[in-house]
Formats: C-alpha cells, sequence, structure tokens
C-alpha cells in the first residue's frame, strides 16, 4: 500500500512555514550565512511572520504623512517625476556649456555643475600644473565664467546644483552673473552641492581649504544668508555619497549622514535661527550602491528617521522641515573597467533602486566614468538610462511600489536599527565633529572599505569581468576619451591674465579686505562679504586665499 | 632581505579620494612591509624629500582623477635628486593611452582598478628586491 500523501494544504501558516524550513534546508543542503554590505543577515524567505502588523499604521503608513517611509510627497513619482540632475564639468566654460545643452536636450531637466580639482582646492587655473586644468571639471574662476557656463539656461526655471563646498563661490558667481542678467535672485534655485564639510574631511573627496572650525562657521552664516535672501535656495546638502564611495557601508553613510545634519542643526539653533527656518532648506544626497534591496530600505529608513528626529529633537511644527529631499547618484565605485559597457547595466540596476527607494533627483553614471571623465557618447546613455526607465518601463505608475514586501519592510527595520547603533557610536563620541577630530568615523570608513576589498579578493563578491567571467580585451577596442582641449584651455588662461590685470584693482582691494575683517568678526556674516567680493571681480583663488589666510589651511585628518 | 621592504604610499597633484591609497597601505603593512604613508595632495618636491629621508625601495603613487599626468614631473624631480632608482608605481584610473606615457617616463607598473592585494604585494616585494639588488651588489 502506498504511503498516504502529505496534505497539500497545511492546517496553519506556522505548520506551512516549517514545512518549508525543512524542505529548504534539505534541499539548500547546508549554506554559509548571507549578509548585505551593512552586515544585515538576509533570510532566503519573508513572510507576514517577519512583520509586526501593528506596525503598518505608524511606521510605514501613506506617502505625505509622516514619518513618510513610503515618500515625502501624497503623488511622488506619479505626480511629478525626479529631477534629471546630470553631474557634468570638463574643460573650459565654453565647452562646458556645450556639453550642457547638449544634455538639457537630451532630457536632463537641471544643472549640476562639477569644477575642475583646482577650484575644489580653492585654487585659480595659474596656480596650478597647467596639465591638470579642466581634466575633472569645468575651469570657473570668476562671475563672467559663470556667465559663460550658463549662458542660454533659464535661471528663474532650471534648477542649479552648485557642487562647491566653502567658501561656496560658485554659487557667489551664478548671483552675479544673475544680477547682470536682470535675474530676480529670489526666484534662483537649486542646491549648494557639496556644503556638508564633514563629508569633505571624512572622505577627502573634495577637502580642503579651510580648518574645519573655518568652515565650520562659514557654513551656518551661508545657510542664514541663503534663507534671508534666496528662498528657494537649498544652502545644505548632507553628504552620505562621499562617505558611501569611500567605502562606508550603507547603514554607515546614512548613519554619518543623519548624525552630521543633527550637528548642523545644533550649529543654526546655537546661532538663533528657528528649526523650521532653516529644516525645510536642508537636503540630503546619497550613493546608490548595486546593493539593490539594501538601497531600497536604506532610503525607506532614512526618511522615517529624519522625520521622527526633527519633532523629537527640535520640535519642528512645519511639515516641510520633517522631509528628508535627497539627490541620488549611482555608485561610481561599482563600475568597472573592464568591459565597461556592463557599467550601462550596473547603472540601471543602481538606477531603479534610487527610483524605488523614492529619490527627488538622481544622476546615472556615465558607462565609461571607470576610464575617464564620460564622453558625449557615454553621458548621452546616461541621460536616455533614465528616460527609458521612466517612460518604457514605467517605473513612475506606482507609489512606493516595494512597500509591503514582507522583505522590504522587515530590511528597512533591520537597517533603521543598524543607522540608530551608527548614530549612537556618533553621540556618545560628542557629536561628529568630535567623531571626525578623533578618527573615529574616519577609522570605521576605511575598516569597511578594507573588509569589502578583501571579500572581492577571496571572490566572495563577485564582479563580472574582474574577478570572475573575465573576458580578454583589446585594448584599442575602447572609444577615444573625454579630454579638454589644450589650444582652448591656454586660450581660456590667457584672457584670465587680461581680464585680471584690466580690473579695478582698487575695487578688488577693498573687498578683499572686507573679507579679511568680517573674517576675524564672529558676528558678521561672512557669506554677504563673499557674494560682494564675487560681484566686484575677485576670483575663487582671491577669494579663498584670503579666507586661508585668516581662517587657517585645513589639513587632512587621515587614519590608515 | 635583511629588513622588510620599504615603501612610500602617497597622492600628489589636486586630487583628495583617498579609499584606494589606504586600502593598498593597510595591506602593505599588514603582509609586514615597512610604509611610510602620506595624505592627498602633496607637492612633488615634498616627496622627494621623503623619499631620500626614508630610504625608501619604492613609491606608490594613487590617482584616481587625472593626477598621473603629473607623475612624469615626478620621475624628473628623482632623477635630479639622485634617487632615480627608487621603483615608482602608479594605481588608479589611468587610461590605456597615458599608461604608455608613464611607462616611457619610467614609471616600473600601473595597477588597474581590480588589481587584487596580493598581486599588488608580490609586486612590491619583488620591485623592492630588484632596487636593493642593484644598489648593493653582492
Amino acid at each position: 500500500m502506498n504511503k498516504p500523501l502529505p496534505d497539500p494544504v497545511p492546517a496553519t501558516a506556522e505548520e506551512a512555514l516549517v514545512r518549508w524550513e525543512a524542505e529548504y534546508a534539505a534541499q539548500i543542503g547546508g549554506e554559509s550565512p548571507v549578509h548585505n554590505r551593512s552586515g544585515i543577515a538576509i533570510k532566503p524567505l519573508y513572510t507576514p511572520l517577519d512583520v509586526d502588523p501593528s506596525r503598518f499604521d505608524g511606521e510605514v503608513g501613506f506617502p505625505g504623512q509622516p514619518p513618510y517611509t513610503r515618500g515625502i510627497y501624497a503623488t511622488m513619482h506619479r505626480g511629478r517625476t525626479w529631477t534629471q540632475r546630470q553631474l557634468i564639468g570638463l574643460g573650459t566654460p565654453a565647452a562646458y556649456n556645450a556639453r550642457l545643452r547638449d544634455i538639457l536636450d537630451q532630457g536632463a531637466s537641471a544643472v549640476s555643475l562639477i569644477p575642475c580639482n583646482s577650484v575644489f582646492r580653492g585654487y585659480d587655473m595659474d596656480e596650478v600644473d597647467a596639465e591638470l586644468l579642466g581634466t575633472c571639471g569645468v575651469v570657473a574662476n570668476s562671475a563672467d565664467h559663470m556667465a559663460t557656463c550658463l549662458e542660454g539656461v533659464d535661471l528663474a526655471t532650471t534648477s542649479c546644483a552648485m557642487n562647491d563646498p566653502s567658501p561656496f563661490t560658485l554659487l557667489a558667481f551664478m548671483l552675479a552673473a544673475a544680477k547682470r542678467r536682470g535675474v530676480d535672485p529670489r526666484s534662483l534655485s537649486g542646491t549648494s552641492n557639496q556644503s556638508d564639510c564633514l563629508s569633505h574631511y571624512v572622505a577627502n573627496h573634495m577637502f580642503f581649504r579651510l580648518a574645519l572650525p573655518g568652515a565650520r562657521r562659514l557654513l551656518v552664516d551661508h545657510i542664514a544668508w541663503c534663507g534671508e535672501h534666496l528662498p528657494r535656495w537649498n544652502p545644505l546638502s548632507v553628504v552620505g555619497q562621499h562617505m558611501q564611495q569611500a567605502g562606508a557601508t550603507p547603514a554607515e553613510a546614512l548613519g554619518f549622514t543623519l548624525a552630521s545634519a543633527l550637528q548642523y542643526a545644533d550649529d543654526c539653533v546655537a546661532a538663533g535661527m528657528s528649526p523650521d527656518a532653516f529644516l525645510p532648506r536642508f537636503t540630503f544626497f546619497f550613493d546608490i550602491s548595486i546593493s539593490f534591496f539594501e538601497e531600497v530600505a536604506k532610503f525607506r529608513a532614512g526618511r522615517r528617521l529624519w522625520a521622527r528626529l526633527v519633532r523629537e529633537r527640535y520640535g519642528a511644527r512645519d511639515p516641510r522641515s520633517w522631509r528628508f529631499k535627497f539627490h541620488g547618484q549611482t555608485s561610481g565605485v561599482d563600475l568597472t573597467r573592464q568591459q565597461p559597457l556592463n557599467n550601462i547595466a550596473r547603472v540601471t540596476a543602481q538606477a531603479i533602486a534610487g527610483i524605488f527607494g523614492g529619490l527627488q533627483s538622481l544622476h546615472t553614471d556615465a558607462y565609461d566614468e571607470a576610464l575617464s571623465c564620460p564622453t558625449q557618447f557615454g553621458a548621452r546613455i546616461a541621460v536616455a538610462t533614465q528616460n527609458i526607465l521612466r517612460e518604457e518601463a514605467h517605473l513612475t505608475d506606482v507609489i512606493d511600489p516595494l512597500g509591503g514586501s514582507w522583505y522590504v519592510e522587515a530590511l528597512t527595520d533591520a537597517m533603521e536599527a543598524k543607522v540608530l547603533d551608527v548614530m549612537a557610536e556618533v553621540e556618545a563620541a560628542g557629536g561628529m565633529y568630535a567623531a571626525v577630530e578623533s578618527g573615529l568615523v574616519q577609522r570605521r570608513i576605511g575598516e569597511s572599505a578594507r573588509r569589502f576589498q578583501e571579500r572581492i579578493d577571496r571572490g566572495e563578491q563577485t564582479l563580472v569581468g574582474v574577478n570572475a567571467y573575465q573576458v580578454p580585451e583589446e585594448p584599442d577596442s575602447r572609444s577615444a576619451l573625454a579630454k579638454p582641449d589644450p589650444g582652448e584651455m591656454r586660450a581660456h588662461l590667457a584672457s584670465f591674465a587680461a581680464w585680471k590685470a584690466a580690473r579695478s584693482a582698487q575695487s578688488v582691494g577693498r573687498a578683499l579686505d572686507a573679507l579679511a575683517r568680517d573674517a576675524n568678526d564672529a558676528r558678521a556674516n561672512l557669506y554677504a562679504r563673499v557674494v560682494e567680493a564675487a560681484e566686484a571681480g575677485c576670483t575663487h583663488g582671491e577669494i579663498c586665499g584670503t579666507l586661508r589666510r585668516e581662517l587657517g589651511f585645513g589639513h587632512p585628518l587621515v587614519v590608515v | 632581505m635583511d629588513t622588510p621592504p620599504k615603501i612610500l604610499i602617497t597622492k600628489i597633484g589636486l586630487d583628495g579620494h583617498d579609499r584606494g591609497s589606504r586600502i593598498v597601505a593597510a595591506h602593505l603593512r599588514d603582509v609586514g612591509m615597512e610604509v611610510v604613508y602620506t595624505p592627498p595632495w602633496q607637492e612633488i618636491p615634498a616627496v622627494v624629500k621623503l623619499a631620500v629621508e626614508e630610504d625608501v625601495d619604492v613609491i606608490g603613487v594613487s590617482s584616481l582623477a587625472t593626477d598621473h599626468l603629473i607623475v612624469p614631473k615626478l620621475m624628473a624631480a628623482l632623477r635630479e635628486a639622485g634617487v632615480g632608482d627608487v621603483a615608482v608605481i602608479v594605481g588608479g584610473i589611468v587610461p590605456d593611452e597615458d599608461e604608455k606615457a608613464l611607462i616611457d617616463a619610467g614609471v616600473a607598473r600601473v595597477f588597474h582598478p581590480g588589481a587584487p592585494l596580493g598581486e599588488i604585494s608580490s609586486y612590491v616585494a619583488a620591485a623592492a628586491a630588484r632596487v636593493r639588488a642593484a644598489r648593493f651588489p653582492t
């Protein structure tokens, strides 16, 4: 007689789970535990038992309602798609302007200007090795240069992100250029996208110029000045992207970023500002790695944490203060030099994670960023990728489409707990400034970077074309790389020298004197003097040089 | 070799992305080499001075944002200071066409993204041994 068949439908969900667990264990035959990049253990299956249904009302809720787990606006991407903000910068201002206009024609909807590394370091083009000019960003040192960069762009309607750490001269140059065109500064919208000085110190990416106390004061002055004069401008973007690119896990990057945001908010409160005056203009900027669900959970947890923190810590009452607005950039670290066209697939997966994560603005990397500054060919594919995801794949049809997934909800909770641990460590160290000055944050990030690299070297983390699935490649098959035109750069240098000789030395001298004086007067708003200096014809290098002299040169705080 | 290989890990030029230089420095230290590490943004004369004073066998320059373009200047400065025999390696994002120029300028080896740490340490050990053998022939 045949053995009786098991009942095809177990009586209860618990019995079904027990049966599945037994079958899974028997068939898989032993496996090593799976963890995501943040170190959270990942189970093979999630069920309703992984999520407490009573949490749904308070912790998940609806888009546009606190704690905003499902999105900060009621309509999200169905109402207004994300801003297509491609980071661009190469060569001279004229070359930059040509690339920018091409990308805007292709579907990009906003500006994100990245200057040459010489600008990031606080120097004019005649103070650095000429070989390096314009190789990684546009060489913009004056209001005239900015006017050329933004020619043909409607400044009253186009959001412009300026990637420029303190003293935020690029915004000052943009204001001067807008004034000449007769554009009302109150209509200008955009973001001071690298204003988070802590992230620069931690990740060293574009760190430079000013010692940390000076950078800290200038940032608070910048937030206060923009609040008064530029109601549509976001003076602060807290940057998790630098830390994650430097090696922080997604949970560490979010934890350190929220800790930085609290530090800046504390500073603004200490300077006498009201939380509901400055918090609505705080924004965030994150890396989107290819660890797909982890990134979605990171963003969902970030919204929930921020909404709670600003109410509990600052008593913020304006819902605009509670909203965790963020820009996402697909991770360059995940891209490979080997078989570079594979990067298009990587960027696509990263971008979808960001979109499902509910971002407000997105930069997609060009596939050739692992080789050099992107070519026009690569930059166009990056823009088209966003167009395809939005309009062909219909990713904007449903708000928070992964919400309610038992896995994603459980992972969001787990990420939140992990992030709170990171924040508690920073708080115990005395806040983010103290944690950075003591090297704690750098050490954590360095350890995580090392661990990740070792996983790749051991083959535990596959990198297609690098440690698996390699194919021989013909070096000649690669397309030509983007490089600034040497003749154009020489002409740019020559015209800069001629322009400097012809301007009014008196008005430049007066503006720099005022800047130096107010650098030593803690009651003055120092950013107001930066804006005046830009208008008076001072160069970027002159403004940075003056502040460096008065406020002290910053030295990197490196921990190996 | 009697004493472990000695390497200077540094970054010259304008860029500060130091994830790579820190990982490589920590790895070489952990496999027993003597590592002199500098933060980013070193001036070329400062690197040459350090290489001479510390008597290093190898210099590793990390470049992720085109700073490799001034490595030929570093090579000339090392020769001028009489330490042209130090092996210089470059790691990071170096396009193929630029790699040839670096090798022509005297760079011993370029490591691209994806190079395993073990491969880097093996190469550094061998390069240091070559440099010492040339300096102190037996």
